[in-house]
């Protein structure tokens, strides 16, 4: 295909189809029975969306009541002790399970990797319709347990305290389980998808990064997540049969479980951040129009931080009781897994370096994620050094970090992706303007709520507290400000995307200009993706001049 | 098509990796637990009965062999063969589960159970410093036994349901040297099924 | 920024965030610079090409290599100074803790308990050994800048030498239910002096049963070891004493064949010179208790023992409330024998705490 260099937007061309994945089939049952990836990206994007929404309320409460010692508002108490503890586990299970560790993955992976690969659909596409549908379950098992009777135990369920509390522990833990299952078939199916799916002529490093990254992702969800699973059950049993293996009274340990937890738990959040970074290796290059610095160091960073992420689970753990010796290696190694997030880091400014950088919200979000990531992984020093993680651990600076890694990183890139990506799924251009806006709000009020939470942290103020000494009243109805401006943000940027549906199409096949196959094809794209097979001419992100085509 | 089989081989090997996982994270726990409570191990895993836990092995093993001789009559569009290797399999899966039934029986009738339901048997000599009583160790061991070949007996059960899923499509002729995707999948899924009984079997019941 | 500093270790680990603080602000400012200028300096222009820059071996193995050293020598750091943390002194005074939820219970190498305080004398190390009744809970000593878990079923440990007198905050660091938040402690730094008027008194506990002695006393003769040889509903223990089931005002007979009255002073004497009289039919074993039973603690075993049935016919009223005895007089012992604490004219001891 042609491919100019000034493609602000380049419409292509080819006329738009009559028909694309949309609107060839129509009604509930057509999309409840489809197999088409693009379909059931759609529909998980809905559903993470909406769980991100309900995380999001949680949040709003729970900052909402810290904003005074005495927990009013209008001369009311808010909510009391065991609600808070009850708001601050949703916030955090919801966000995890519900939203975050399936948000990229299943929500754009899956419209976007089959499009990038030149194939016609994943693996299996049956398998996929499944994983929804598991999704869908854990949903409706999540909501249940909330109605009757919550949960209180913290998203970490450390026992003996979520063995022995009251409420829908059990079920709540089932619903994760069920969600784990939903997430190991992505894992499964993308990995299939990638080793055998591609076009031809694209080998291995002719893959888009963003590939890379979820290819990786996949790995840890097929390897980390039976863990959680054979640890929730575990959890279960004891609660309903007091089996014994974590309940010090019955000659179990309780640190057992937190090694359990955390050997999934840790490669998780490697889940979260490795398609968020997948997704930045997209937009820099395009809105820099410049190759990819450094590609192969990308991909081998991206596969060496799935598989060193298996090994340092014991750096949330230095004070909970482990030995010495577990202490002292897994700090070590914790060093050594920061290495190629940083490498990533210096390769995407080396591609913004003498590049021809235009501003789209696309692009807003990426450097955004550059500062917030940044921020979140010097953070994570401070917490791997081990004289310090003692005084910081189970603080507020605890928290502080893992939201600048997981919304500042994650979160924020998965809506830039979202952005990128909205014309190529709905075939509509959303108000650029009022993006970029929703943009730099999100990012003052993400800096105002959660910068401050490090000071808290550092002065001794514990996480997970409905109660709080004066000191800190300040900095607290600071932080609680903040969210009122990301929610703000937040809203508008919904809006937005959301207005622009009421749209005709206009938007074109390449409207960034991208170079990677999605872009071949049209916006929306037709049911089977391309109307003949794409084969691949030459590699992603060259934006060489072409010589003009006779 | 021929992508299509390999597609598929790498799907099923990657479940079974997460299979692996799954119950590797059981028997990490039951090593854990047995280092903390060697001499109840040893003790309880008397009282388990050898003589039915080797007969299921022979059985599992032998349904492995039918497995493999059904896989390859599929190879070989042996339709009449496939189906009775098919049934074959599923017969020893259900005697399998069948002992499970008196084993787990004894169990409970002897309350050989977790800690919280266990009765003290002739022969166990350690006790709990702390409490009197017995040791939680015994009542440890049987937990693990119970989670440990209940969820393999759940495999072993959706494995059945996945046989006789073969069978049906067997008799419907859907299998040939052409395709018999089905079966070779189902196939791998029996053999790591065996396998993980191939493990548990000498821990729980051989070794002191 | 940080707390204040309580102990010599708090300002080494100031040192390490601080560190770190600095070279974070330098890293990030350095990322936030590049990012915003080449936005800056290379945004957007029709028509320009740019450079085909695929890798530069070079730099992509320095930028991996500093990191890489930068990362090693702060664990290096990091490590040094966790292990000051890690390992107690073997001089340092042991504090045993029990946590529940959601109190802190101390308990002292002499056995004096106090709940929700502690207080430790200033420059000396003290090692605190946990262990919790029912979920893990997190002793937190921001202003020591230590804190480690307390799990059920096991024993943990963390200790610190403070060198800052006055009080200093405890708090719950790990999730523990409704009460998490409000599970706090005082620890108070005491100079020397200080500190041994606390030990005199004997901590906080026993000022809730001020006006229940007999309760008091109840705790400890459960504590003190004093169940071990004489039990309260009159069976005689095997190589014990004897019961105190009504003993009070009764006419003992002694082996020398004397019979005394069993009355407050004859209690003190027994508990102080326990060889100095024995009762018929009993050995001369029993360990005397001088020092080990502060003044508060003899008034309620002195309560408890003529709660368990008395003579009517017998010996002066037995205690009423518990008080501290006036400050003793440089020579003057705090224990004597004969030294009676009568409170006059006190209403009996109504319910209990």
């Amino acid at each position: 295909m042609e491919h100019t260099l000034t493609t602000k937007s380049h419409t292509g061309d080819r006329p738009r189809p009559a028909k694309n994945y949309l609107t060839e089939e129509k009604g509930i049952w057509s999309w409840m029975t489809t197999v088409d990836h693009k379909r059931i990206g759609v529909m998980y994007l809905v559903g993470v969306l909406s769980a991100f929404f309900v995380g999001g309320m949680f949040a709003l409460l729970v900052r909402l009541t810290l904003l005074t010692p005495s927990h009013k508002l209008f001369g009311r108490v808010l909510i009391d002790a065991q609600t808070y503890n009850r708001v601050f586990t949703l916030h955090g299970a919801i966000m995890v399970f519900l939203f975050i560790i399936p948000s990229v993955p299943a929500a754009l992976g899956n419209f976007v990797m089959p499009l990038m690969l030149g194939a016609k659909d994943v693996a299996f596409p049956r398998l996929n319709l499944a994983s929804f549908y598991l999704w869908v379950t854990g949903a409706v098992m999540a909501v249940l347990s909330m109605i009757f009777g919550a949960v209180d135990t913290g998203w970490t369920f450390y026992t003996p305290y979520s063995t022995t509390t009251d409420g829908a522990v059990t079920l709540m833990t089932m619903a994760v389980f069920v969600l784990g299952f939903s997430s190991i078939f992505t894992g499964i199916n993308f990995v299939a998808t990638v080793h055998k799916l591609r076009a031809p002529g694209m080998g291995w490093f002719d893959m888009p990064l963003f590939v890379w990254g979820i290819y990786a992702t996949a790995i840890i969800q097929v390897l980390a997540t039976p863990v959680l699973g054979i640890t929730l059950a575990l959890l279960a049993l004891e609660r309903v049969f007091s089996i014994g293996i974590f309940d010090p009274k019955l000659g179990g340990d309780p640190v057992l479980f937190q090694h359990f937890f955390w050997f999934y738990s840790h490669p998780a959040v490697y889940i979260m951040i490795l398609p968020g970074m997948a997704i930045i290796s997209e937009l820099i290059p395009t809105f820099s129009r410049k190759t990819m610095f450094g590609y192969r160091a990308v991909a081998y960073s991206s596969v060496s931080l799935a598989l060193l992420s298996f090994i340092v689970w014991g750096h949330h753990m230095f004070v909970a009781g482990q030995s010495q010796l577990a202490t002292v290696i897994f700090s070590a190694l914790t060093f050594l897994v920061a290495i190629p997030s940083g490498v990533k880091m210096f390769n995407w400014l080396g591609t913004m370096y003498k590049g021809n950088i235009s501003l789209e919200t696309p692009m807003l979000y990426a450097i955004s994620f550059l500062l917030l990531f940044a921020i979140g992984g010097l953070t994570g020093i401070f917490l791997g050094t081990l004289s310090t993680d003692v005084h910081l651990t189970d603080t507020y600076f605890v928290v502080a970090h893992f939201h600048y890694v997981m919304m500042g990183g994650t979160v924020i890139a998965f809506i830039g992706g979202l952005h990128y990506w909205w014309p190529k799924m709905t075939g509509r251009m959303y108000n650029e303007r009022i993006g970029q806006i929703g943009c730099i709000i999100v990012f003052i009020g993400f800096n105002m709520t959660f910068l401050t939470q490090f000071f808290m942290g550092s002065k001794g103020m514990p996480r997970r507290y409905y109660n709080y000494l004066d000191q800190y009243q300040a900095l607290h109805a600071f932080s609680t400000v903040g969210s009122w401006v990301i929610g703000l943000g937040l809203f508008m940027t919904a809006a937005n995307l959301l207005a622009s549906l009421r749209k005709p199409y206009d938007a074109p096949d390449n409207p960034w200009g991208g170079t990677t196959l999605e872009w071949q094809t049209s916006s929306p794209p037709i049911t089977h993706n391309f109307e003949d097979q794409p084969v691949l001419e030459k590699a992603p992100y060259d934006y060489r001049p072409e010589p003009v085509a006779h | 098509m021929e992508q299509q089989f390999d597609t598929s081989k790498i799907g099923m090997w990657l479940f079974l990796a997460t299979e692996v996982l799954l119950f590797g994270g059981l028997f990490v726990g039951f090593g854990l637990m047995q280092a903390r409570y060697p001499q109840e191990f040893i003790e309880a895993h008397e009282h388990l009965q050898r003589p039915l836990g080797s007969l299921n092995t022979v059985v599992l093993l032998i349904s492995s062999f039918t497995m493999v001789m059904a896989v390859q009559a599929a190879q070989r569009s042996q339709k009449k063969k496939l189906i009775v290797f098919l049934l074959l399999t599923i017969l020893c899966a259900c005697i399998f589960l069948g002992v499970k039934y008196f084993e787990y029986s004894h169990k409970f009738e002897e309350h050989l159970l977790p800690p919280r339901w266990y009765h003290a048997q002739p022969g166990d000599t350690v006790h709990d410093p702390s409490t009197g009583g017995i040791s939680h160790g015994y009542g440890t061991f049987f937990a693990f036994y119970f989670m440990m070949t209940g969820l393999h007996g759940f495999h072993i059960l959706v494995g059945i349901i996945l046989l006789s899923w073969l069978v049906v499509r067997a008799n419907r002729g859907e299998f040939s040297k052409n395709y018999f995707t089905p079966v070779d999948l189902v196939g791998l899924y029996w053999h790591l099924v065996d396998m993980i009984w191939i493990y548990l079997f000498p821990l729980f019941y051989l070794i002191k | 920024m940080l707390p204040p500093q309580g102990s010599a270790y708090a300002a080494e680990v100031d040192t390490m965030y601080m560190a770190l603080f600095w070279l974070s602000v330098v890293l990030f400012l350095g990322i936030a610079v590049a990012a915003i200028g080449f936005a800056w300096r290379y945004r957007y222009k029709p028509g320009r090409v740019t450079p085909h820059q695929t890798h530069n071996t070079m730099l992509e193995i320095v930028w991996t290599v500093i990191p890489l050293l930068l990362c090693v020598g702060i664990f290096f750091w990091g490590l040094h100074g966790w292990m000051e943390y890690a390992v107690a002194p073997g001089e340092a005074m042991e504090v045993q803790i029990v946590a529940k939820k959601w109190i802190w219970q101390f308990e002292y190498p002499d056995g004096t308990r106090t709940v929700n305080e502690i207080h430790v004398p200033v420059n000396k190390p003290v090692r605190f050994v946990m262990t919790s009744e029912d979920v893990i809970h997190d002793f937190f000593v921001p202003d020591m800048r230590v804190k480690h878990d307390i799990v059920p079923g096991r024993y943990t440990e963390v200790w610190f030498t403070p060198t800052v007198l006055g009080v200093h905050h405890v708090t719950c660091a790990e999730y523990c239910g409704k009460g998490h938040s409000d599970m706090q402690a005082k620890l108070s730094v005491d100079t020397d002096a200080q500190y041994a008027n606390f030990m005199e008194t004997g901590g906080t506990e026993w000022e809730d049963y001020k006006n229940n002695p007999a309760a008091w006393g109840k705790l400890q003769y459960e504590r003190k070891g004093c169940s071990t040889c004489h039990s309260i509903d009159g069976t005689r223990i095997t190589g014990g004493g004897p019961s105190w089931k009504g003993i009070w005002g009764k006419m003992e007979e002694m082996n020398d064949g004397k019979k005394v009255l069993v009355d407050q002073d004859y209690v003190t004497e027994s508990m102080m010179y326990p060889q100095a009289k024995i009762v018929k039919g009993f050995e001369p074993i029993m360990p005397t208790f001088q020092g080990l039973l502060r003044s508060h603690e003899q008034q309620g075993l002195i309560a408890f023992i003529k709660s368990l049935g008395n003579d009517p016919k017998g010996g002066p009223p037995a205690p009423t409330m518990l008080s501290l005895p006036p400050k003793a007089q440089p020579g003057q012992t705090q224990a004597q024998p004969g030294q009676t604490q009568a409170q006059p004219g006190q209403a009996p001891a109504q319910g209990q705490k």
